[in-house]
């Protein structure tokens, strides 16, 4: 299987660029002609694996969020977010529906939830101290 | 933050797109509005809403808390297919109206 397509982004952990960050990935993954749903649901997974960096990451302290989206010939879009951030110490339990680390702050928990709903497969690579690299793939085309 | 007050209930319309950006700005809006005295029921129109991820779901949850701690209701209304989703992925539709 080829790559057909490629693009890396990498921009400072403000929330001010939650929205480019979604916007500019949609806006690369048209180009597999995928519906408005699907790009409403890669932004919003988009948006939840780029809030997580700024706000559990880099804990609002600036860093770079890195995206590298991958456009393959059978009509899958992959992408890695990636942070240098501070990393989980338990994947499986920050995966949980509902589980946060910020209550006092509304956060709801469901950032991982959504991105696992939204997009085909979510996997979810952290070490401590090093950051966190989550690798979201989702079939724009050919899908039966 | 446009809004229409009539009786006992605010109407907020929210506008644009609610994420962790935004999240902070529309939490004050909201609360000043929950404020108002005689308020017990806060509908958000969500009709020129065009986006919402789970950041806009703990604002949701957080202004519903605070209106059942006072005896009143938190309702919704007009939302997009995509705002639906992730309202119906939170549990959001088993403790709050959709009107």
């Amino acid at each position: 299987m080829e790559i057909i397509n490629q693009m890396k982004l990498s921009f400072l952990s403000v929330p001010e660029n939650e929205g480019f960050a979604r916007v500019a990935v949609s806006a690369f993954a048209v180009q597999l002609n995928p519906t408005l749903d699907m790009l409403a649901d890669i932004k919003t997974a988009v948006s939840e694996a780029v809030t997580n960096a700024i706000v559990h990451g880099y804990e609002n302290q600036l860093g770079m969020v890195q995206i590298e989206a991958f456009l393959w010939e059978n009509g899958v879009l992959e992408l890695n977010v990636t942070d240098r951030g501070k990393g989980i110490p338990d994947i499986k339990k920050a995966m949980e529906p509902f589980f946060t680390t910020q209550p006092e702050k509304e956060r709801s928990g469901m950032g991982f939830s959504v991105m696992q709903t939204f997009m085909d497969q979510v996997d979810v690579e952290s070490k401590p101290g090093e950051g966190t690299c989550v690798r979201m793939r989702k079939r724009l085309r050919g899908a039966e | 933050m446009r809004h229409e007050r009539k009786g006992s209930a605010v109407t907020a319309f929210i506008t644009g797109e609610l994420d962790h950006f935004s999240a902070q700005q529309v939490r004050r809006e909201l609360d000043a509005l929950i404020a108002q005295p005689g308020v017990k029921t806060l509908i958000l129109d969500f009709g020129e809403m065009t986006f919402m991820d789970s950041s806009g779901i703990g604002v949701i949850l957080g202004r519903y808390r605070e209106m059942r701690s006072r005896g009143g209701s938190v309702c919704v209304r007009n939302m997009n297919a995509q705002v639906d989703k992730v309202f119906t992925l939170s549990g959001l539709r088993q403790v709050i109206q959709i009107i």
